[in-house]
């Protein structure tokens, strides 16, 4: 069977493990930013808890993506909230680059601007509404389109807990040792990442020109 | 503004007093007891080269450094009693290139402290309409961003953005220190005509000593965190203190120049 006749015939399918991916990789992201944004700005207010937190996030990092879903995986529990473990899991991987984003990009921010903006009567919450974070955007925006589109790849194995998303036509596929069925995940995928790649992108350089602006 | 130049009753109080105020970092005294004022309608030039204290010395004016002992007054009160944000917001400041927020254009620039002051809409608009002409700058400039100006231009926008609430303190860190030498002495008579007309206490950091004569009404030489001396400018060229004859020589190395 050919590769569009397969995605012909299971375009309803198609849909909804893409509308589920999509839903995977965007909550988990969201919930990153929630949490990872904040962090970001709270380490360059408190320094000495920048260490402990990028290294915290950078630890959580290095678990191999597949080992993090197989310690999920024996749960006997898990069953119906394999869709939140899968969204928890994929949110602590995005954490690295939103965190560390968001602090280089406000500790990038000219210091004399900073400083004017503090010598003219800025409070601190003006300070960084102001100035620091419009300042940082570019960068932090950069940030959430790393952390976008390696959810967007990690999520494919969230299927391995039974979390759905187009991984389960991979992990069929790899059962079946079919590749248009590994295909038909792994393509949608692909261009998933590269869309919102290419989205993020172009936010990321109109927000970056507001810095150069100077 | 005060336009009739009240020609300063000497029981005036000073708006600034630096009284035995020394700073200290990490061990390392930056401001070893220094004693100064500056009155409404004086302009004081704070000389000196880089790491004398200069800097130091107008942060702490500002209270961007609190002085590890003695005290500084602004307006008779000591800055550790002041509200840091009412204290700065009362004190204009100008840096080296103007120090503009790159994100906002010439009129938010300007327009920054009325607006977090919550002025009414219309009065900064005024406001804002009323400093372009005042430091000469073409209305047109207003909707520009930093980056689309020259230089000079950046710089006539730091100080209408410092004088936006007009505040009766004014502080100027090297203000000029990056602009071409043209640029450079026209800003230098603008400036000291501009303090003709509004009589503020201002403060002027510079390290080049022909600035400091045009525009000081005093100058005060300070070397390691210590003043040297504090006189008129009048009798500053004159002063024969080793360090002060050592700077009119360095600015008097040209072959036409006296």
């Amino acid at each position: 069977m050919h590769f569009w006749q397969f995605m012909m015939t299971n375009r309803q399918q198609v849909l909804d493990l893409t509308l589920e991916h999509i839903t995977l990789a965007g909550v988990s992201t969201l919930l990153a930013a929630l949490v990872g944004i904040p962090l970001g700005i709270l380490i360059t207010r408190v320094p000495r808890l920048s260490k402990p937190v990028l290294g915290g996030a950078n630890i959580i990092q290095t678990i191999p993506s597949l080992a993090l879903f197989g310690f999920l995986l024996p749960a006997p529990w898990i069953g119906e909230r394999a869709g939140r473990l899968a969204i928890l899991a994929l949110a602590l991987y995005a954490l690295l680059p939103l965190i560390r984003n968001t602090y280089a990009g406000i500790q990038g921010v000219d210091p004399a601007v900073v400083e004017a903006g503090r010598a003219m009567g800025l409070t601190d919450r003006q300070l960084l509404l102001q100035v620091e974070l419009p300042l940082a955007s570019g960068i932090i925006v950069a940030g959430v389109r790393i952390a976008t589109v390696v959810s967007i790849g990690l999520a494919t194995i969230a299927a391995a807990i039974g979390a759905g998303g187009l991984g389960e036509f991979i992990f069929r596929g790899l059962a079946m040792v079919n590749n248009q069925v590994i295909l038909a995940g792994a393509i949608p995928a692909a261009l998933l990442a590269l869309f919102a790649d290419f989205m993020l992108g172009r936010l990321e350089r109109r927000l970056g020109s507001l810095r150069s602006k100077s | 503004m005060t336009a009739s130049p009240s020609h300063g009753s000497a029981s005036e109080r000073p708006s600034i007093e630096f009284d035995h105020a020394s700073f200290r970092l990490n061990g390392r005294l930056l401001l070893k007891d220094l004693v100064l004022s500056v009155k409404q309608g004086e302009t004081l030039v704070l000389l000196g080269r880089s790491g004398s204290g200069k800097t130091t010395s107008l942060k702490l004016i500002n209270r961007l450094l609190l002085p590890t002992t003695g005290e500084v007054r602004v307006n008779g009160r000591r800055t550790a009693e002041w509200d840091p944000i009412r204290l700065r917001r009362s004190i204009g400041y100008v840096i080296q290139d103007g120090g503009l927020f790159p994100h906002f254009t010439v009129e938010r620039n300007i327009a920054l402290v009325p607006r977090i002051e919550n002025w009414p809409r219309a009065r900064v608009e005024a406001r804002v309409r009323e400093l372009l002409a005042t430091v000469g700058l073409n209305q047109e400039l207003a909707s520009r961003y930093p980056s689309q100006l020259s230089g000079g231009q950046r710089q006539r926008v730091g100080v209408a953005r410092a004088l936006a609430a007009d505040p009766p303190i004014l502080i100027l860190d090297e203000a000029f220190g990056a602009l071409d030498p043209i640029t450079r002495s026209e800003m230098q008579k603008e400036f000291r005509a501009l303090q003709q007309r509004m009589r503020k206490a201002v403060i002027f950091v510079t390290h080049d000593l022909r600035e400091a004569m045009l525009l000081g009404d005093r100058i005060a030489l300070l070397e390691d965190g210590q003043l040297i001396v504090d006189l008129p400018v009048a009798q500053f060229s004159r002063s024969e203190h080793p360090l002060v004859r050592a700077y009119v020589e360095a600015f008097s190395g040209l072959p036409d120049l006296e």
